[in-house]
């Protein structure tokens, strides 16, 4: 893994720099703080209310994640599109995706932003241009790159953003998004989030390349690599990318350098790495990078980042009680009129409906 | 009323789609190839390359495209050429087409229409099959599977109005079989069955090209005064067995005749429901003519045997009657 941890390590402290470029005011910066925390305390709480058996099925959590989703997201305009995969929970919250509908969703309320009916990997609001988690990995590919035909043959310039993990690298509709976004010249910005392991399977041991970017040269395509652990490298980088999109020259490849710090769900024991090895990945936490950044360069007080905190305490304790007291989806879900936009009735009727 | 193949009907409901600005077809040598079976021929050359769009031999990355620009609010038609490559993008159709609007709790559709082709002549194993039954069996998805130009023509347009997913299945062998079409636009609605032939003695169900096979049997045994009756289903999801459950209580015995394995295949589920619902009705024991349970062998003489002929289903109906 030295090879791996040297890079997040060599492109730690690009942002002080960045900071002065990108000429951010202090309530921006403070709020990629904000979202980044609320990601974090949102996903600790989902953690306690799966024990506490509130939460059912599968829980991925993106804890350690959070700068490459805020990072690329700002980048975002609300008339583009976001395409994610089933660790999806930091990509809704940096959509500004409401935490109650989230948190509702874990616990299978109608309130949910799916009614109850997705879970976990299936957060979806169509109202943000979040399109969804799809759990199959890479298998929603295809369907950024149809949207982002959907973009261009409608003469919009909105652009379509697709998170993935290493993992889905290696499959089939991996290389056919990239074959077809370059060769229409879409506007997909494809990010990579480099967490090191393929669920519990090593990258070494999952891809021939482990440079991910490299995989792009195949298409003739633009790529780079990028700290997904520092948001404000990661928002340069996504505003490069989606600058390239948007003005007609195609996709982009972005390989953002991340790292899990809970298990890839949580029934996952982690033998595949040690504990050491998370403590040395845990030194290159985002938000506490980002923290002390704010801090040294004088952009926000201790005391104020301490009640943005206790502010997001609220608001996920908030969260849980809305979900607890929210009603069920109902009985009309598992009829028909739930599975079709347009349902037939046939006789006999499916059902006796 | 002009008469002419299914060929020349799909390609009118095409043309008249065509007419709406977010429709778009994308496949496999559709354009410049010219079309393996002619249905788009010359659409290349009349709406540009970017409505007629020829894609890279990559099924999944077909049906996941038009899927998710069907979310954002175009009309897409995917092709794909032989139903035997539909096998690699089912993730696409059955994880996502199929799942979207329900899993989603109903906040967005997927209004595509995957055309594809049943078929086989001396194509062996891998280009002789049909997955009617692995479509059919999926909740979120239309399928259908018409007979007739008339119908190609009215459902395909249906299919492609529609807001929910539609699996459009023709047949290679059809594609020269005519009948009258209108010239006019009108759609067929989808989830209806009809009455192919009336007849008082026995009921065939059936539906795609065993439609006209039925026809041809019941030609010959109309000549020993036997009268079937036929019903073509025209829809196998959702499945209207109003039809043919009508006819059954009426001539109280049935064969059903499908073009795939009979092992959990679409007769089965006909034949079971004709059983659950016709049963106070029933004379004899239902009888089912399907391919024979083989890879689809080469050599034309092993072919012919494991396919559905008119005489076999002749057989069948003689048998039933007896």
């Amino acid at each position: 893994m030295a090879h791996h941890d040297d890079y997040a390590h060599t492109s730690a402290g690009a942002s002080p720099a960045l900071l002065n470029d990108s000429r951010l005011d202090a309530a921006t910066l403070i709020d990629y703080y904000r979202q980044m925390v609320l990601i974090r305390r949102f996903e600790e709480k989902c953690q306690e209310m799966y024990t506490k058996a509130k939460i059912g099925g599968f829980l991925h959590l993106y804890i350690g994640e959070e700068a490459t989703a805020v990072g690329a997201i700002a980048a975002l305009r609300p008339q583009d599109h976001i395409f994610t995969h089933y660790r999806d929970h930091g990509h809704a919250i940096a959509r500004g995706l409401d935490i109650n509908a989230l948190m509702a969703e874990l616990f299978g309320k109608v309130t949910g932003c799916s009614k109850g009916l997705g879970g976990s990997m299936h957060f979806a609001d169509v109202s943000k241009n979040f399109w969804g988690g799809y759990a199959i990995v890479g298998s929603h590919l295809p369907l950024a790159v149809g949207a982002a035909l959907g973009m261009k043959m409608q003469r919009k310039d909105s652009v379509v953003m697709a998170f993935f993990g290493d993992g889905a690298t290696n499959g089939g509709e991996f290389y056919e998004s990239l074959n077809f976004a370059q060769l229409w010249k879409l506007p997909v910005i494809f990010v990579c989030e480099n967490n090191l392991y393929a669920m519990g399977t090593p990258l070494e041991v999952h891809s021939s390349v482990t440079e991910l970017y490299r995989k792009a040269c195949a298409f003739g395509m633009t790529s780079e690599r990028v700290d997904g652990n520092d948001v404000l490298v990661m928002r340069e980088a996504a505003l490069r990318a989606v600058e390239h999109a948007r003005s007609g020259k195609g996709p982009v490849l972005l390989e953002a350098m991340t790292y899990r710090f809970r298990g890839h769900s949580a029934q996952d024991t982690q033998k595949y790495r040690t504990k050491e090895d998370i403590e040395r990945h845990r030194r290159n936490d985002p938000i506490a990078r980002f923290r002390a950044l704010l801090l040294n360069e004088g952009i926000a007080t201790e005391q104020q980042l301490r009640d943005i905190d206790r502010m997001i305490d609220d608001q996920v304790e908030a969260a849980v009680r809305f979900a607890d007291e929210s009603p069920e989806p109902g009985h009309e879900w598992i009829t028909q009129a739930g599975v079709y936009a347009a349902p037939i009735a046939v006789d006999p009727p499916i059902h006796g409906e | 009323m002009p008469v002419i193949t299914v060929r020349e009907a799909l390609r009118q409901a095409l043309h008249e789609a065509m007419q709406d600005e977010r429709v778009f077809i994308i496949g496999e040598d559709i354009g410049h190839y010219g079309s393996t079976y002619g249905v788009t021929a010359g659409f290349l050359e009349q709406y540009g390359p970017e409505r007629i769009r020829d894609a890279p031999i990559a099924e999944s990355g077909i049906v996941g495209i038009a899927i998710g620009a069907a979310m954002v609010g175009m009309r897409p038609i995917a092709e794909i050429m032989s139903v035997n490559f539909s096998l690699l993008a089912f993730d696409m159709l059955f994880n996502h087409a199929a799942k979207i609007y329900a899993m989603f709790g109903g906040q967005m559709t997927v209004p595509m229409v995957l055309r594809t082709t049943n078929g086989w002549t001396q194509l062996s194993a891998t280009h002789s099959q049909s997955f009617d039954v692995y479509f059919a069996h999926m909740p979120g998805l239309k399928v259908v599977a018409p007979a007739t130009p008339y119908d190609m023509k009215g459902m395909l347009k249906a299919a492609i109005e529609d807001p929910d997913p539609v699996v459009f299945i023709e047949h290679t062998l059809m594609y020269t079989v005519k009948g009258e079409v209108p010239e006019e636009s009108y759609t067929v609605p989808l989830g209806k069955a009809r009455l192919a032939r009336e007849g008082r003695d026995i009921t065939v169900v059936t539906y795609s090209r065993m439609v006209h096979l039925s026809q041809q049997a019941a030609d010959i045994l109309a000549r020993d005064g036997i009268e079937v009756e036929i019903v073509d289903l025209r829809t196998l999801r959702p499945l209207d067995m109003s039809v043919a459950l009508e006819s059954f209580k009426k001539t109280n015995r049935a064969v059903v005749v499908t073009e795939d394995w009979q092992s959990f295949g679409t007769s089965a589920e006909i034949a079971a429901r004709l059983y659950e619902y016709g049963f106070d009705y029933l004379d004899a024991p239902i009888a089912r003519v399907n391919f024979r349970e083989v890879p689809m062998p080469y050599s034309k003489n092993l072919e012919l045997q494991t396919v559905v002929t008119v005489d076999r289903i002749v057989q069948a109906i003689r048998k039933t009657l007896s």
